[in-house]
């Protein structure tokens, strides 16, 4: 019975041991509500589809202690944009800046709708001309009644 | 057969976009710091905490800085190469232990080999976020006047190592 309370207790330490110190939560409210808003803006590098608010992994954890740093010391947004575009590149902004090399990005989509839309009103047109209005005599108005009276 | 032509014509566009994006690695980002200085730091050695590193004493000379890891599986790969080549052909290559454990790091490089000039030791990463490194293996090419002249993400293989280290370094060593 002693040994099994020996037991027992040592298991007990031995979890406590081996816990790992929860991370410290929001030291400052205002400075994590900014961390988290840049943070969704951001690309993890690691898990590309993620945010550096949603990953999980090493790389995106340093990176938004690296952030709450920056926010800490007073920067402003964009600078804090500009420290990691410095480093990783224009990749992790979601919202890629508007530049030569982007303009086929932000435009292609706009580029793509109005030549759709021109090809569709140039075929319209064109098939507008070809279809001809076609009056029925008399005679052909019977026939064709009496042969959708056969069909039915 | 005119009217298959238009359609034919914008698959085969499509297929030339598709060809080429799917043979893209999406993990290779180009890295905005080639062609600008090397970013200074001071961290201690791995082998000697006592002493410290920093790039500028490599001015001078044309070195690669790999960054490795113990825990970091493609290294496995990547590191025979790296000792060959810095036994054969006496290239400069600084490592960079990033995010690991001293006592690891140590029993890495006597388990695999030491082509490392010295290691520095980046315990917590700071040298790494610096270097814009997200996946390790990467290694730089630096110039004698310290600027980073090429990244190379992910394992140098002997194919990389001929076609495209070497070459670079014989050319900045003129």
């Amino acid at each position: 019975m002693r040994a099994l309370v020996v037991i027992m207790m040592a298991l007990l330490l031995a979890g406590s041991a081996l816990a790992k110190e929860a991370a410290p939560l929001a030291r400052n409210e205002t400075v994590e509500q900014r961390l988290v808003k840049l943070a969704e803006e951001l690309r993890c590098l690691v898990c590309q589809n993620q945010s550096l608010a949603e990953s999980h992994a090493d790389l995106a954890e340093d990176l938004r202690r690296e952030v709450r740093g920056l926010i800490e010391q007073g920067k402003t947004d964009a600078e804090i944009k500009d420290f990691l575009v410095s480093r990783y590149g224009d990749f992790v902004l979601y919202q890629p800046p508007v530049k030569p090399t982007t303009w086929l990005l932000w435009g292609g989509p706009f580029t793509l709708l109005i030549a759709g839309v021109a090809a569709l009103i140039f075929y319209l047109r064109r098939r507008g001309g070809q279809v001809h209005e076609t009056t029925l005599t008399d005679d052909e108005k019977k026939r064709a009644e009496a042969l959708l009276k056969d069909n039915q | 057969m005119n009217r298959f032509l238009l359609p034919l014509g914008l698959f085969v566009v499509l297929l030339g976009f598709l060809a080429v994006g799917l043979n893209r690695d999406p993990r290779e980002v180009p890295s905005p710091l080639v062609g600008k200085p090397a970013p200074a730091f001071e961290v201690p050695q791995l082998a000697a905490p006592d002493k410290n590193f920093a790039p500028k004493e490599m001015l001078g000379r044309v070195w690669l800085l790999n960054v490795w890891a113990s825990w970091c599986v493609s290294c496995r790969q990547e590191h025979p190469v790296l000792v060959a080549y810095a036994k054969s052909h006496g290239i400069t290559v600084v490592g960079l232990d990033y995010k690991d454990q001293r006592e690891d790091g140590m029993r890495w490089l006597g388990q695999f080999g030491n082509p490392y000039v010295l290691s520095a030791f980046d315990a917590d990463g700071r040298v790494g976020i610096d270097y814009g490194v997200y996946g390790v293996p990467e290694t730089y090419l630096i110039d004698k006047a310290g600027t980073i002249r090429y990244k190379q993400i992910g394992p140098i293989t002997p194919d990389v190592m001929e076609k495209k280290l070497l070459p670079m370094i014989k050319e900045l060593e003129k």
